[in-house]
């Protein structure tokens, strides 16, 4: 019922709020309704206020890695390139964005080590894309070729603690990893420019008293919100629409006149900048990366976020990511991985479809007020929090 | 001499590795299409049962290394059942709301991967738990064989004349049997294998069972020489992967021929650059452009070439 009466009314509606909404909304997507965007709007504010009760430093860390999420969720699930690359454009975009912030730590030099890192995930990505697509490798094979890339990186990149293995002044370091990146600070040195991590402010709130908030946190929450609005654009666009039909049937979208390969060029190229973007972020915050983030069970992580939540769902991509990611890091004892495997288990066993587009579906198929379609997103505040 | 006799160990032994890495994966994701994530923790079931008949049971090594390969495929038999195939659960469900609860992973690529990537966390925890960091190794037996100044461990010869045993036996068993034949009628087609009588439900199970035994055997022969972690079944996931697909469709002669292609890459390079970190990125990378150049894998490409011959005569 959702999906048909809103559609009128985004297609009707000429007001500018209007026209956003129909830019964001379409078959590619859960979440058309009024209610959807009311929850959604709740959500949102619910993050913007997180920092005021829990750590927003820890929580950044989930928002950084859904942005890693999204970019597998867009290339898998709407691509249908199922890929375990997405970590080497990642680990590329840290490491990038460790060299060149290193070399040049100053405002204009870092800003443009974060523009590097998401440049050298997007060539990355195209480098390996090209190789792959135009090829004619396909399916499960290009599955191989992306494991055993993120292989070959962890493998080449642990050896290089030798001083040979220095660019500049960065030195690679090995399996310890590259200590000692530059705090974040963004802008042109000397004109305009702030730094990010490890620069708490201190607000004074009436009811709650100072708390101490972390910008980074809210940087990665804009960015992730900027990128998870863009992608819905993107998937609900023309384009996006072609590149459901390359998922759905490759050979017939060629019949049609498309370029297929180009499609799954374009899109892998997007996904690496939007890993490569998310590793930078990942390297900024903790201010080091290592080799593990080409380690195979990093590799694997994404497939999971993206499976559990729903892969042709973007927003399953980002909930799973930080649901999955909060539980593991905030269970401990030696139990803690035996039930994470168990819920992963039972989670695609019954669920193979994930769990947004369940939900979306149970919502979709019965008469539910506006009221209850806003608690349906519960499970959503239950895990954020 | 010596160093070609050097460079023809390591050949061997990459060899090994990489055939008794892929022996189980090239029937669990070759024939099935399960992308097993958890063939590192089955080898590592048939490693640790094998070390523990031996150390606490007492039993020959022999012995020991055979319960390896029943714990192990009865083990096998029982994920197939409870996760891959769905048929517990279905049974409960069918007994208590009357339906079926789950659908069968076969053939579902990612999904499989996911549901045995987190049964690898559980078994991998699970084994740390009961077991702690690592447990008392088995001997390495058989003693070395010398020449020059240099001495080789007569064991790991001895694990490649097995991998070139086991894959004439598999190979045997799934081209030359009855039940073989069966085997690959369920996968190539399963709804007409079963109207012509082909109980797959049971080929699916005993398959499953055949492959994660052949992991365990993997994890008995490799028992005494390797350090025994719960993480010891990681090291040979992608070698195992990368075998299998570069291998193509004819899987057990694939995975012979690929394990003979990449075991020589890698003795190679090892041997040059005397490095077995390079020498593990030129498999890797052999395996890469294998995958690129030769897309149906190498027995694809052979099949291709005899059909391409057949015709211009």
């Amino acid at each position: 019922m959702a999906t048909g009466s809103t559609d009128g009314v985004a297609g009707t509606d000429r007001s500018l709020l209007g026209r956003v909404r129909g830019r964001l909304e379409g078959p590619n997507t859960v979440g058309n309704s009024r209610g959807f965007w009311a929850g959604f709007a709740l959500a949102v504010v619910a993050l913007v206020a997180y920092p005021l009760v829990g750590s927003g430093e820890q929580f950044s860390l989930f928002l950084v890695l859904a942005l890693l999420g999204l970019s597998l969720s867009v290339v898998w699930g709407y691509s249908g390139v199922l890929s375990f690359g997405q970590v080497v454009f990642f680990g590329v975009g840290g490491y990038a964005f460790g060299v060149v912030s290193i070399n040049f730590p100053d405002a204009t030099g870092i800003t443009g080590a974060v523009l590097a890192g998401v440049a050298l995930g997007a060539v990355s990505a195209a480098l390996l894309g090209y190789f792959m697509f135009y090829g004619g490798v396909r399916d499960v094979y290009v599955t191989i070729i992306t494991l055993v890339a993120t292989m070959v990186m962890n493998t080449f990149m642990a050896q290089t603690a030798g001083s040979e293995w220095t660019i500049g002044e960065a030195a690679l370091g090995g399996f310890n990893g590259m200590p000692a990146i530059p705090l974040l600070e963004l802008g042109v040195s000397g004109v305009v420019s702030y730094q990010f991590v490890f620069n708490s402010i201190e607000l004074f709130l009436p009811a709650v008293g100072a708390v101490e908030v972390d910008p980074f946190y809210y940087l990665a929450l804009a960015l992730l919100l900027a990128t998870y609005l863009g992608l819905r654009a993107l998937v609900n666009s023309d384009y996006g629409r072609v590149m459901v039909a390359v998922r759905e049937d490759q050979d017939r979208t060629r019949m049609f006149g498309y370029d297929v390969k180009r499609v799954k060029l374009l899109t892998f190229t997007l996904g690496g900048a939007l890993a490569g973007l998310s590793g930078v972020l990942y390297a900024a915050r903790n201010v080091y990366i290592d080799p593990q983030v080409f380690a195979l069970w990093f590799a694997t992580l994404p497939v999971i976020w993206v499976s559990v939540g729903g892969r042709k769902s973007l927003l399953g991509a980002v909930l799973a990511t930080i649901g999955i990611e909060y539980f593991r890091l905030s269970i401990e004892g030696e139990m803690a991985l035996v039930v994470l495997g168990a819920l992963l288990l039972v989670f695609i066993v019954a669920l193979p479809g994930g769990v947004v587009p369940w939900v979306s579906d149970r919502l979709a198929g019965s008469e539910l007020e506006m009221s209850e379609i806003d608690d349906t997103d519960a499970p959503r505040e239950v895990t954020d929090s | 001499m010596v160093n070609g006799l050097n460079l023809a160990f390591q050949f061997l032994d990459s060899f090994a590795f990489v055939v008794l890495a892929a022996a189980g994966l090239a029937i669990i994701f070759g024939i099935m299409g399960v992308i097993n994530l958890a063939h590192g923790e089955f080898i590592l079931v048939g490693a640790y049962a094998t070390t523990v008949s031996a150390t606490s049971l007492g039993l020959p090594l022999p012995l020991a290394m055979a319960a390896g390969v029943l714990v192990t495929a009865l083990f096998g038999v029982v994920v197939e059942r409870v996760i891959i195939s769905g048929f517990v659960p279905n049974w409960i469900g069918q007994r208590t709301v009357g339906r079926d609860l789950v659908e069968p992973l076969y053939d579902r690529l990612a999904d499989s991967m996911v549901a045995t990537f987190g049964l690898s966390l559980i078994m991998v925890q699970g084994a740390r738990i009961r077991f702690g960091n690592s447990i008392d190794q088995i001997a390495t037996p058989f003693g070395n064989v010398a020449y020059g100044e240099f001495s080789y461990s007569t064991y790991r010869l001895v694990l490649a004349g097995v991998s070139v045993a086991l894959l004439v036996v598999v190979y045997y068993v799934f081209t030359r049997t009855d039940f073989g034949t069966r085997v690959r009628a369920t996968m190539a087609d399963e709804q007409t294998a079963r109207a012509l009588g082909v109980d797959t439900d049971r080929t699916y199970m005993l398959t499953f069972g055949i492959g994660s035994g052949l992991a365990g055997l993997t994890g008995a022969l490799f028992a005494p020489v390797l350090s025994m972690q719960p993480t010891l079944g990681s090291q040979f996931l992608v070698e195992a992967f990368v075998a299998v697909v570069v291998g193509g469709p004819s899987v057990v002669l694939g995975t012979a021929l690929s394990g003979g292609v990449l075991g020589a890459v890698n003795a190679t390079v090892t041997n040059l650059t005397d490095s077995t970190t390079f020498g593990r990125i030129a498999l890797l990378l052999t395996a890469i452009l294998a995958l690129r150049f030769l897309p149906d894998g190498i027995t694809g490409f052979v099949e291709r070439v005899r059909t391409r011959r057949e015709e211009g005569e």
